[in-house]
């Protein structure tokens, strides 16, 4: 900073002269920058502040206090709701049940979405149709998307179990399974997404210089060889756009378990958003809703740093 | 850009093959619930080309629910939520783009913030607060947490700042106020990402469910997507070819606007994601 401002009073000459008393103090015209850039500011500052920095505060100081009930209001209980939720085995299911389905469906997406763009961005016969039929899934409501599917895995006359039953394989309940519920909703939930992420791979691949190919061509490199050396790294900041939003959509989209389990067989899809929901607004258990939504409050909030200190540091080649 | 690699001809065939299956694959549901919806249910799992087509199933659904109603609150949802938007947002990312305040740093992380921590995972405490507001079961307390968008502003503070700021001063020597340099310079020269972020917002907002399902409880408030779960999670003898008829009837506006515009909703979307 000093070093800045001695240069600068060098430059005109002044730099002999002792500093006035308040050399920072602001003229009337900085004061008006000021001002105006915060009643600029005001209207989405509150309602920020009221919907999404207040709630966030609000969720960390109820979970350590109890449920409101009837005329008794809430008291400080301390760790309490922690410990019950630490005791509660269904918390469990959903914490495990939402991390494989993030494992599942986030590297699934990623590939289908990168090897479609790839597709998509060749020279290939009928590309318009086949982006058309990626993407389309995404403009689609979740709800509806589940309400499509609801009727593939029904039991006995459902799509899949006709087509399976060609092949003579016995009519199966998908989604009442313990063993295939949640493999079901990951299948949805690629389905859904991976046309979106194709986009900004493809978004990416025709900001690609078409010398590099070529050069690429002339040294005789295979295709899957230059996809592996040269696009798959050129691809690595918009992977990693990618997958901060996959991560954060497998914790925040729950529409389909709405629709198609409602968390079961036996809490096999319980995923964390809907357990808070069924707390929250089945048991209108607030205090415990609010417990979790700290859980998953602080999932984000890694997520959010580990974005900011390791991604942003290492992720630069343009 | 695929120039003379040294791909074998099987191998190409192969590929495309490949890439064919998964385009039929990835369409193949929507294909279904568009036969299903279109022919009577004796049909809906029943593939011939003879199979009679009929809109009787779009007819029932549409007197089986207060459809009309649920896509007169989802229009009125999206137009004021994105109107909102639009002018918070606009403000927000013109301060944070060409104003030097205190706090500017801080102010910034604290709105980028809800990239991550978005209005969707806080429904407990926004209910809590739409009920001491008093307006639990209204159209604005659907809208209310997502008016201020983070990714709005964002995006739109990218743009803003790609201005030459020598035309931002030129307006200003000519006696132009702030807001008529940013409505007169800033605005029309962001058209583009306007409309980018306007469908993808109008997509988002439309398809929304969680918090409009927990928000509402009354046919005059709930939009589509709340009205459609209702619709079909209550015994309709589950009868198929109405529930996807229904199913295609709440989705048809975006789907048809998206058929039209494909071009522009694929770009919005890439633009929207560019940062």
């Amino acid at each position: 900073m000093s070093v800045v401002r001695d240069i600068s009073r060098g430059a005109d000459g002044e730099a002999a002269r002792p500093l006035p008393p308040s050399p920072r103090r602001a003229s009337p015209r900085q004061w008006a920058t000021h001002i105006n850039g915060w009643l600029l500011l005001l209207p989405a500052a509150i309602m920020l502040a009221v919907f999404t920095h207040y709630p966030a505060v609000a969720t960390i100081i109820d979970s350590f206090f109890s449920t409101p009930k009837g005329a008794r209001p809430a008291v400080f209980v301390g760790l309490d709701n922690y410990q019950a939720m630490i005791e509660d085995p269904i918390f469990w299911h959903a914490l495990d049940n939402n991390i494989i389905y993030a494992l599942a469906t986030i590297p699934l997406t990623i590939a289908l979405a990168m090897a479609m763009a790839v597709v998509v961005n060749g020279k290939i016969a009928g590309r318009a149709f086949m982006r058309l039929s990626f993407f389309t899934p995404t403009v689609l409501p979740m709800i509806a998307v589940a309400n499509i599917w609801l009727f593939f895995y029904s039991p006995g006359y459902g799509l899949i179990d006709q087509a399976l039953g060609l092949f003579g394989v016995p009519a199966h309940n998908w989604l009442g399974n313990e063993h295939t519920a949640l493999a079901c909703l990951i299948v949805v939930a690629i389905w859904k997404d991976a046309g979106f992420f194709m986009i900004f791979y493809l978004a990416a691949l025709q900001q690609m210089s078409p010398a590099l190919g070529e050069a690429a061509a002339l040294e005789g490199a295979s295709r899957w060889y230059f996809f592996r050396r040269v696009t798959f790294p050129l691809l690595m900041p918009t992977t990693l756009f990618v997958l901060i939003n996959a991560i954060i959509n497998s914790f925040r989209l729950i529409d389909h378990i709405v629709v198609m389990t409602r968390g079961g067989p036996n809490n096999t899809t319980e995923l964390l958003l809907f357990y808070i929901y069924e707390v929250g607004f089945k048991f209108w258990d607030t205090a415990f809703a609010a417990t979790l939504t700290v859980v998953l409050l602080v999932l984000l909030a890694l997520l959010a740093l580990g974005q900011f200190v390791f991604l942003d540091r290492r992720i630069h080649y343009q | 850009m695929t120039p003379l690699y040294q791909t074998g001809r099987v191998s190409a065939a192969l590929e495309t093959t490949a890439a064919w299956c998964l385009a039929v694959l990835w369409i193949l549901p929507l294909a279904y619930a568009l036969w299903a919806s279109i022919h009577p249910s004796a049909y809906s799992a029943h593939f011939v080309l003879d199979a009679p087509l009929t809109t009787e199933n779009f007819v029932k659904a549409w007197n089986a629910a207060p459809f009309s109603r649920y896509f007169l609150n989802t229009f009125l949802l999206v137009t004021m939520i994105l109107a909102a938007q639009l002018v918070l947002c606009t403000l927000a990312a013109y301060a944070f783009a060409r104003f030097e305040f205190y706090g500017r740093e801080l102010a910034f992380i604290l709105v980028l913030l809800q990239l991550m921590i978005m209005p969707d995972v806080l429904i407990v405490e926004n209910y809590r607060t739409m009920t001491a507001l008093g307006i639990v079961d209204t159209i604005p307390a659907i809208g209310l947490p997502y008016m201020a968008s983070a990714f709005g502003i964002f995006l739109l503070r990218q743009t803003f700042k790609t201005v030459p700021r020598e035309l931002d001063e030129a307006a200003r020597v000519e006696g132009a106020s702030p807001l008529q340099v940013l409505l007169k310079v800033y605005v029309p020269l962001a058209k583009p990402v306007y409309i980018a972020y306007g469908l993808v917002s109008v997509s988002y907002h439309w398809n929304n469910f969680l918090w409009p399902l927990i928000v509402t409880n009354s046919v005059n408030t709930r939009p589509l997507t709340v009205g459609l779960q209702i619709f079909a999670s209550s015994d309709q003898g589950i009868d198929w070819s109405v529930i996807t008829a229904a199913t295609l009837m709440t989705s048809a506006p975006l789907l048809i606007a998206f058929l039209l515009f494909q071009r522009q909703f694929v770009q919005s979307f890439m633009r929207a994601g560019i940062r």
